[in-house]
């Protein structure tokens, strides 16, 4: 952390360094869970005992539901896979949805956020309209809807052969329900930036239109988004299990999914079998939490005034005098007895 | 970027259908300009979509710039001054009435053609901090209207023509700002970056809407002598908005005064100051606060404020101000409500009650008919409410309101009372300059030759 | 000054420092400072933005962010305010001690009609006052400010920011405070409601007896509305008295650079002041005016200058003025310095 005093980082990064105290904290906390998941997802063929849809090693059938021993650390499922291994696996297979959701979501919902706000008028009535129809909806049962819709229809999608067509369907159908959060975070700040006069400003020096939304609205609006999309991604990491526990994620064949394993975990929960919901649920815990300092913390370090970041009351040599000081408070107004 | 975009792009070319206008003479000619803006209501108002109202901002404006001067147009929050500059450069469209920049018509013109034209005439915005760019660099910021034009589009060049236009304005060494962001420099050094934008697409015309009156006293003179250094290097002719008449007169040629959307008096800055003939422009300069303590707070100041604007008075709308004021200058019921009130608050608590009490509904007095009958309360006549008339007119009797009221009587349950109609004062050339005031319009001075509207 | 006005004095503030506190050295905003504004007087603290104005007059009343400290003495008829329990000086505040802001909308609750605001005020301080004392009482304090009682219902919204700014006087006087302290109050306003405020302030030290720190950077206000005057400069107050005296003679390079700089209707010439008020974390030594001052000598930038009384009568500190014999030997030589380029102004 030291050595960051001196790293070269973007503007807008910069304040990190100036973090102090809980959101520094978070911050970190958040960047070492997300790496840690992150390494996993990248490594998993390295770092999983064996694949995530194996049932057995060396010619020998893993048991059923048995419990954790040194061929299966963390024991079997009820389908004879290693838990240890879906889970590794299953970090891939997060890491993978959320990445591409949240890219999805950036690209669809950023540049509408932008033109609805800039150009207002009707193009912006309808696009509100439409996005706040979607928000409406209960979030999970669009998710199904979409997932449903484009089940087996990605199959030729260039992304579909990088990722797998499961992967692709389950970031599109949390993209739909993202895309009107960022949607409105981008054109509400879109709405008030216009209004600077430095727009004005750039209006009045000629500029093109395009570039009076890229270069002067835009990079005053995005820098919200990160946190937004931090944030984001670990409430996709719950619909994305949502939509596994209740069938409609990525089938097990196809890549391991923490929400399918929970789902298929529950009976086994009454009969004395914790292994294999224990580790998928941690996971997801983990994860989420790890996303959300994340995010907490970089809102902190994006908007410093939130938080107000609070320093000492300097003493004062009693060279000029005996040191006195007031409990201070808050300016305000005419006191009209209401406590700051 | 290839070297053929220099080749091609100097950076020296003028748009075509340019004629060059010798100074002095008019470079841009504004005839009749008006510019509307709707207000938004209140949340009922629109929820009942009640029409809120439209605000006449610039209110038949005439008037021409000529090439080399400064023209200062000064005028209070709400006189529409930011509004006309803002005309000029096509940022908000003119209602009606016609922009001329060197002889062409350029209102109507969509925004794309309009870019062109902000080659020529580019803008000083009062708050240097805001209307920079916080994202982007001082070197980005001032090279980026090169950039807009398809001028520049090689960097490094980019980067000379950015450090030539700061250390003209001041800055230098200009590499100690190029990547420096707005929020490093102090107040003088970013109006000075904003100036040094300006310049450098090396336009005609500038507009400086209060470019010095956020800033501090100490580095007011020295933007305002750094901006006169380049009228006279450049060439510029200048648009000088401001409120400040005591600036106006060091920096401009000519001084136009606005009033609610309309010039009041225009004419050399000479005379302005030397004999200012409106009622209005004597207010605003004995209300400049001179740095000398024999000297006390002036007390013959217009009372209240700039009416609103979604409702100007009739006649001459400085009327209920005015100190001089008489019969034609359009007197309507709201002024007698002004009286009214201003006797309210001399009253103790029982005498307002009682006397409120007297009167029946106000609302007659918001109108603006020439007759009103203004109703007694219940239980009062319209002789009571006549009592009160006369004790207001008996304490002032030289109020100018009184001048404007031609006849007033119980009449049953209430007062009648009818004002004289209203001129509207047309400009008037006198000594050189353009004064829209009835005080010297011998037609009106007489007070008896109405016309009416 | 005079040992009459020290005998009247109601507000005496004594090597006062407000010193905030970041995450390197502190700011050293108000650094040293001492007056005192006698009953009826008002009082003038003029410098440019950044010379700890509003620090020392917010300080003055208790109203500091935590981050600050405060030391020195601020008493008030008799009493001191620095180490004051919070609870009793917030009860201060109003009754004794009034302020007024820069921005009157801010400072009003829009969803709160007028007679709200100044129910509250008054029953806050005062809890046994009847409705109708309240309502007499505003309506007295608004009519002095030439509001009528029939807008005594309205919000905010419905006044013009002149008049929100006589509302905001009102509410301060409506309490009768002894002390008001006005910062920038017409910096907002147009020049001539400007003038009309000022009018009304001028009024209040004849009518009430209300001392007044009036906080501004325009010298021509301190002229017309003002009795003495300060000049800070950098934390400090580098001279201060009458302000005739002080006009006429300024004693002080800044005080007179400032003057020259005004711009108004009399004035025959562009002037400014080069350079820009150093940090307060790390000002100049000695005299922290010298490194832009047009007479700085070398003694300047060795030793801090002491109080002395200059040629009015008022109270200097700068070593043109003396004391002669405490500038030592090849003091007096002008001293040698860079010349302060565009680029470090203000």
């Amino acid at each position: 952390m030291r050595g960051l005093k001196n790293m070269k980082l973007p503007r807008w990064l910069a304040p990190i360094r100036d973090t102090v105290g809980v959101s520094r904290w978070m911050f970190w906390a958040g960047v070492v869970i997300v790496a840690v998941f992150v390494v996993m997802a990248i490594f998993a063929p390295l770092l999983a005992p064996y694949s995530f849809d194996q049932v057995s090693s060396g010619g020998v059938d893993f048991p059923k539901q048995h419990a954790p021993d040194s061929t299966n650390l963390w024991g079997t499922t009820v389908g004879r896979y290693d838990v240890l291994s879906r889970v590794v696996w299953g970090s891939r297979t997060a890491v993978e949805v959320v990445l591409l959701a949240v890219a999805f979501s950036l690209v669809v919902g950023v540049p509408l956020g932008l033109m609805s706000g800039y150009i207002g008028g009707k193009l912006d009535r309808i696009l509100v309209l439409i996005m706040d129809a979607l928000f409406a909806f209960p979030y999970l049962l669009l998710a199904i809807v979409i997932a449903f819709l484009l089940s087996d229809k990605l199959e030729g999608f260039f992304l579909s052969d990088l990722f797998g067509a499961g992967v692709v369907t389950a970031a599109i159908a949390i993209t739909a329900v993202y895309v009107p959060q960022y949607f409105r975070v981008v054109r509400n700040h879109v709405i008030s930036v216009r209004e600077e006069p430095y727009v004005e400003a750039a209006r009045a020096l000629g500029a093109p239109r395009r570039t009076i939304i890229g270069r002067y609205v835009l990079q005053n609006v995005i820098q919200n988004v990160p946190a937004l999309a931090t944030l984001n991604a670990a409430d996709a990491i719950l619909t994305l299990a949502a939509l596994g526990f209740l069938g409609y994620g990525i089938q097990p064949t196809e890549a391991a999914e923490w929400g399918y394993d929970l789902q298929r975990a529950i009976d086994d929960a009454g009969a004395g079998i914790w292994w294999t919901g224990l580790f998928p649920g941690l996971a997801i815990v983990m994860l989420v939490v790890g996303f959300t300092l994340l995010g907490e913390g970089l809102n902190d370090v994006i908007n410093p005034l939130v938080r107000s970041r609070p320093t000492e009351a300097p003493d004062i040599p009693a060279a000029g005098g005996e040191v006195g000081g007031w409990a201070p408070e808050a300016p305000v107004g005419i006191d009209r007895g209401r406590d700051p | 970027m290839s070297d053929a975009d220099d080749n091609v792009d100097s950076g020296e070319d003028r748009s075509e259908g340019d004629v060059a206008i010798a100074p002095g003479e008019p470079l841009v000619e504004l005839t009749d300009l008006e510019t509307t803006y709707s207000v938004r209501g209140s949340f009922l108002d629109r929820l009942r979509d009640r029409d809120s109202g439209q605000v006449l901002a610039v209110n038949g404006v005439s008037l021409e710039l000529r090439k080399g001067e400064v023209l200062g147009l000064v005028g209070e929050s709400g006189s529409g001054k930011t509004t006309l500059g803002r005309t000029l450069l096509g940022l908000v469209p003119a209602t009606s009435g016609s922009i001329k920049v060197g002889g062409e018509e350029i209102t109507g013109r969509s925004e794309g053609q309009m870019r062109e034209l902000r080659r020529r005439l580019q803008i000083v915005f009062q708050d240097p901090h805001a209307s920079l760019n916080p994202a982007l660099t001082i070197g980005a910021l001032v090279s980026d209207p090169l950039r807009f034009h398809g001028i520049e589009r090689d960097r490094e060049r980019l980067r000379e023509r950015a450090t030539a236009a700061l250390e003209r304005v001041g800055l230098s060494p200009a590499e100690e700002f190029l990547d420096k962001y707005p929020a490093d420099l102090s107040g003088g050094q970013k109006q000075r970056a904003v100036i040094a934008r300006a310049i450098i697409l090396e336009p005609e015309v500038l507009v400086a809407d209060e470019p010095v009156s956020m800033l501090d006293m100490s580095v007011r003179a020295k933007i305002l002598e750094l901006m006169l250094e380049l009228k006279e290097e450049l060439g510029l002719t200048y648009l000088y908005i401001t409120h400040d008449l005591a600036t106006a007169k060091f920096f401009c040629d000519r001084i136009a005064i606005m009033y609610l959307g309309r010039i009041v008096e225009i004419g050399p800055a000479e005379e302005i100051y030397r004999e200012p003939r409106h009622p209005y422009t004597q207010a605003l300069l004995r209300a400049i606060p001179e740095p000398d303590p024999r000297r006390a707070v002036p007390r013959d100041l217009p009372r209240g404020e700039v009416p609103d604007a979604v409702s100007p008075p009739i006649g001459c709308s400085f009327h209920p101000r005015c100190p001089r004021a008489f019969e034609p200058c359009g007197w309507e019921p709201r002024d007698l409500r002004t009286a009214l009130e201003s006797r309210w608050t001399e009253l103790s608590e029982e005498e307002f009650d009682a006397e409120r009490a007297v009167l029946g509904d106000l609302g007659a007095l918001d109108s603006s008919e020439r007759e009103v009958v203004i109703p007694a309360g219940s239980g009062h006549e319209g002789g009571d409410v006549m009592a009160i008339f006369d004790s207001i007119r008996e304490a002032a009797p030289d109020d100018p309101l009184w001048r404007g009221v031609e006849s007033m009587e119980a009449a049953g349950d209430g007062v009648r009372v009818r004002f004289r109609a209203s001129l509207e004062p047309r400009p008037l050339d006198i000594g050189g300059a353009v004064v829209r005031c009835h005080l010297h319009d011998p037609e009106a001075a007489d007070g008896g030759s109405v016309n009416g509207e | 000054m005079s040992a009459a006005e020290e005998n009247a004095a109601i507000l005496e503030v004594a090597d006062m420092r407000v010193w905030y506190g970041t995450r390197g050295d502190p700011v050293r905003a108000v650094d040293g400072v001492s007056f005192s504004i006698g009953a009826g007087e008002t009082l003038g603290l003029v410098g440019e933005s950044g010379c700890g104005k509003s620090t020392l007059g917010r300080g003055t009343l208790g109203l500091l962010p935590p981050m600050a400290s405060v030391s020195g003495s601020v008493r008030y008829d008799g009493r001191e305010l620095v180490g004051m329990d919070p609870k009793e000086l917030r009860d201060m505040r109003g009754p004794e001690l009034g302020l007024i802001f820069q921005e009157p909308m801010t400072r009003l609750d829009p969803l709160q009609t007028i007679e709200k605001h100044f129910r509250e005020t008054l029953r806050t301080h005062e809890p046994d006052l009847d409705d109708d004392e309240v309502r007499r009482r505003s309506l007295e304090a608004l009519a002095g400010m030439g509001i009528p009682p029939t807008r005594f219902k309205q919000y905010p919204h419905e006044f013009s920011g002149g008049m929100r700014q006589r509302i905001m006087i009102a509410l301060a006087l409506v309490l009768n405070p002894k002390v008001l302290i006005a910062d920038e109050p017409t910096t907002a306003l147009d020049v001539i409601v400007e003038a009309q405020i000022l009018g009304i302030l001028a009024d209040l030290r004849r009518n009430f007896d209300t001392a007044v720190l009036l906080i501004t950077h325009n010298l021509g206000i301190v002229a017309e509305a003002c009795d003495r005057v300060a000049v800070m400069y950098a934390g400090e107050i580098v001279e201060q008295g009458d302000a005739r005296e002080v006009f006429a003679e300024p004693a002080h390079p800044y005080t007179r650079e400032l003057l020259r700089a005004t711009i108004s209707l009399e004035t025959t010439g562009l002037n400014y002041i080069d350079g820009a008020p150093p940090s307060l974390i790390d000002p100049p030594p000695a005299c922290r005016f010298h490194p832009r001052c047009p007479n700085a000598m070398a003694v300047c930038a060795e030793l801090a200058p002491e109080e002395t009384t200059g040629g009015g009568g008022q109270r200097v500190r700068c070593w043109l003025n003396g004391p002669e014999e405490r500038i030592p030997e090849g003091g007096r030589e002008p001293l040698e310095r860079e010349e302060i380029a565009a680029a470090e102004e203000a």
